[in-house]
């Protein structure tokens, strides 16, 4: 793991100079409507948000916490949320924004094995207004939670 | 509008946390109880969630709580993700069991899935700690660890745990789950989380059921403990002493 | 006067040395494909299953392990008790030990679900995983016993080698207790929870190990043309004898005790006799070939002095171990689990009724072989390539209490 994200790391940086001649090439980490950027400084994140990711994902995991701006859920509602024709790029695929980076830079990732690799509800829409973090897809219209409080509700389990 | 139906001991636990969590998210909170423990606060020991399953209601045809889990978690069911394991190597996160006593004849049925131990078997064996429990109870595996070795399938005493055959795609985001390692119920901990209750529960309640309840088995004032006081509830295996947070009346 | 023993390599021009190489190297190579087959789809091209969790890796993986640790046995006697006779097979005793523990591990690391995680494997440990702790003794064994190996062949630090040879027994008793451990500690499942699985391991473990030993020896010497004293080869098989004796003792406590406590007679009927091809690997595998038939090959006085029949007894001995890890690793997992004491399971989604079925593939099986021919190979490779054994093993060369046979 440490080795894969040293290497990540070091293909990035490596990859720079190369940005001149062949900007078409370059990987694309697009940002939703709206947004000019993202949670850290482009450069912070070229170098760390593999560090973000895994600081997270073990406070996720084993705490609970579960804020979301380093959270690679988030990342993914972001960056990879599904196009105007309501497409949403997959994993395989030099569009999706993990891809076509690691795929320039040459390193592996295995995330993907097992999270999912696009927003749950691909109708999701950025929210166009700024400051309105965290952006939770499940949260601002929770299905679930309402259910819950439907049927707890009618069921009279209320106090 | 009714009163919010939150388990009022879940108020007062949270409800110090509250004020800060409005001020961190204002945005989220508008829409949600504003009860829940807040994104960035650990979960705590002094909470112990749990479930209790009253057999006798707990209907022989009815599998509602296992689709309902297999919706929300992405497992199985007509559309599952495992299309090349055979039926012995596709996961079961929950599954219909039904009983019947050798001496009277009695049937009855029950949901199976993870006991979510106290002291919990597959923990105590894994070799890397991928498996674990939370501090509120709730036992997982933490997949980013686990090397598949599935000692702790071995060791546990309800076959509660599933490893993963094969790759897979399309998981949900807040269920990640993937080739070579072991997975079991969660407790639904993402709507843990966020104040909700666990897929399963809510179904067999909509379903109009009421054979399974949630919530902290530590508060003495939770629904789910004054139950467990008037009606008792019985471990499967007791005699293993694991202290299970899933609790069965009738059986 | 002790006679000064000479150690040599093996030349390994021969044809038969090459073609020995190249059997070994296929299977070695097959098992390795079979890995990377399994691997790259994952576990659904095996038999192996959410019920069968374990299966033909381990059954070859658990009895190389264990193996390992009895092969070791030819080197603890001469150091530990001081017995002259066995010092000159130390040095194979301890390649032997440590060639199979390899392959043994070998076949579990590549059954993994995640082989590629083995390094976090070694860097996360859970203190309280007992499969953990047989990580770091299995760490261990190589370091010691490559210690051990580096005192003897160096003569330098031969005066040392009495004391790597003391840690070698300890260290590893230490490991086939906690490789048997790792069942008995299966507190959930009634095939494996007993206490005298840790020490059944062990006594196990002398008789497999030993078995692997005298063949090697045999086919060394015969091969190489040299001669190997009968003196040494009797004193072996019949050490052989002793420990199959042994072993067969400690599985009728096994199951002796089993049937005392009422909790584990339903297992027991079904190993003993409702278990279908668990039963039958018992009886006939077990038993018969593991334990009764090399039993009288090795004790009767027309096949006792056969080197082919004390051979075939090992081989039997051999294939009687497989057939005892499959009938405690599988067969413990075939029968269900017993949750609701009084009751029966009638429907269930998730097979929890009735024995469980397993049917290995031929990825899983070769898997195995290849471990078990990894962990072969190695010994042609490392005699080449170092002195292990001494140059002539005649009764009189080694044993300086050596009188012709009456
Ligand atoms: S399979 Fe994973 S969670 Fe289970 S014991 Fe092995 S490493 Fe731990």
């Amino acid at each position: 793991m440490m080795r894969t994200l040293t290497l990540m790391a070091v293909g990035l940086l490596l990859a720079l100079p190369l940005t001149i001649q062949a900007s078409d090439l370059l990987p694309k980490v697009p940002l939703p409507a709206g947004k000019d950027k993202c949670v850290e400084p482009t450069d912070v994140m070229r170098r760390e948000h593999m560090h973000f990711i895994l600081h997270q994902r073990d406070e996720t995991m084993h705490k609970g916490i579960r804020t979301t701006k380093h959270s690679l859920k988030e990342c993914i509602n972001c960056h990879n949320a599904p196009r105007e024709d309501g497409k949403v790029a997959h994993i395989e695929s030099k569009d999706h924004f993990c891809n076509s980076c690691h795929s320039y830079a040459a390193v592996t990732i295995d995330c993907f094995q097992c999270h999912a690799d696009k927003p749950e509800n691909t109708n999701y829409r950025h929210s166009l207004v700024e400051n309105t973090l965290p952006h939770h897809p499940e949260m601002s219209g929770s299905a679930l939670t309402k259910d819950t409080l439907n049927v707890l509700a009618t069921k009279g389990d209320a106090k | 509008m009714k009163q919010l139906p939150t388990d009022p001991s879940r108020r007062n636990f949270l409800g110090k946390t509250a004020a800060a969590g409005l001020l961190i998210a204002p945005g989220v909170l508008l829409h949600q109880v504003a009860q829940a423990r807040p994104a960035d606060e650990a979960a705590s020991s002094k909470v112990r969630w749990g479930m209790l399953v009253d057999t006798n209601t707990c209907s022989k045809g009815c599998d509602a709580c296992v689709t309902a889990c297999q919706t929300e978690n992405g497992w199985g069911g007509e559309h599952s993700n495992e299309v090349k394991s055979s039926p012995e190597q596709q996961s079961q996160w929950i599954r219909k069991v039904t009983l019947r006593d050798k001496q009277n004849g009695h049937e009855q049925s029950l949901p199976l899935m993870c006991q979510h131990c106290e002291t919990p078997p597959c923990v105590d064996v894994c070799p890397t700690g991928a498996s674990m429990k939370r501090a509120d109870g709730i036992v997982l595996v933490d997949k980013h660890i686990c090397i598949g070795c599935r000692y702790c399938m071995m060791a546990c005493p309800y076959k509660a745990r599933s490893f993963v055959h094969e790759e897979l795609h399309d998981q949900k985001p807040y269920a990640p789950r993937g080739k070579g390692t072991v997975e079991s119920c969660t407790m639904c901990v993402h709507r843990v989380d966020k104040d909700g209750t666990p897929a399963c529960v809510e179904a067999c309640n909509k379903a109009g059921h009421q054979a399974m309840w949630f919530g902290d088995l530590n508060n003495p004032n939770s629904d789910i403990s004054k139950r467990l006081k008037e009606y008792g509830g019985n471990q499967i295996r007791a005699d293993l002493g694991l202290n299970t947070g899933v609790r069965y009346q009738g059986l | 006067m002790k006679k000064k023993i000479t150690y040599t390599e093996i030349e390994g021009r021969s044809l038969g040395y090459y073609a020995l190489l190249v059997v070994l190297g296929a299977l070695v190579l097959l098992g390795a494909g079979a890995a990377l087959y399994m691997e790259h789809n994952g576990h659904y091209v095996t038999g192996m299953s959410n019920q069968i969790v374990w299966g033909m890796p381990h059954v070859f993986a658990v009895f190389l392990i264990v193996a390992a640790s009895g092969a070791l046995n030819v080197a603890s006697i001469s150091s530990v008790f001081a017995k002259t006779a066995y010092k000159p097979m130390a040095p194979l005793s301890a390649l032997l030990a440590i060639s199979l523990l390899l392959g043994g591990l070998v076949i579990l690391v590549l059954d993994l679900g995640h082989p590629d995680r083995l390094i976090v494997a070694m860097t996360f440990y859970n203190f309280k995983s007992i499969f953990a702790w047989n990580m770091i003794l299995y760490n261990g064994f190589f370091v010691i016993v490559g210690v051990y190996l580096w005192f003897m062949l160096d003569r330098t630090m031969a005066n040392y080698s009495k004391y790597a040879g003391f840690a070698a027994f300890f260290w590893r008793l230490t490991l086939t207790t906690g490789t048997g451990s790792i069942f008995g500690f299966i507190v959930a499942r009634q095939g494996f929870d007993s206490a005298i699985m840790a020490p059944m391991f062990v006594v196990m473990s002398f008789a497999y190990g030993l078995a692997i030993f005298l063949l090697v020896l045999m086919a060394t010497y015969s091969w190489r043309g040299a001669e190997l004293g009968d003196g040494t080869v009797r004193r072996l098989k019949n050490l052989l004898g002793v420990f199959i004796a042994g072993a067969m003792y400690f599985v009728v406590v096994f199951h002796l005790t089993n049937l005392y406590m009422t909790k584990h007679h339903g297992v027991e009927a079904f190993t003993l006799r409702d278990g279908g091809i668990y039963t039958q690997l018992f009886w006939y595998g077990e038993i018969l070939v593991g334990g009764v038939l090399p039993l009288i090959l090795l004790y009767l006085p027309v096949t006792g002095k056969s080197r082919i029949a004390i051979s075939f007894a090992s081989i039997l001995v051999i294939l009687g171990g497989l057939a005892q890890m499959y009938v405690t690793i599988v067969g413990g997992q075939a029968y269900p689990l017993e949750m609701f004491p009084g009751k029966e399971i009638i429907a269930s989604s998730f097979f929890d009724a009735g024995v469980k079925s397993y049917t290995p593939t031929l990825a899983e099986a070769l898997l195995g072989i290849g471990g078990f021919a990894m962990a072969l190979i190695m010994i042609p490779l490392a005699l080449r390539i170092l002195r292990f054994i001494p140059v002539s093993m005649a009764d009189a060369e080694i044993d300086p209490h050596y009188r012709e046979a009456k």
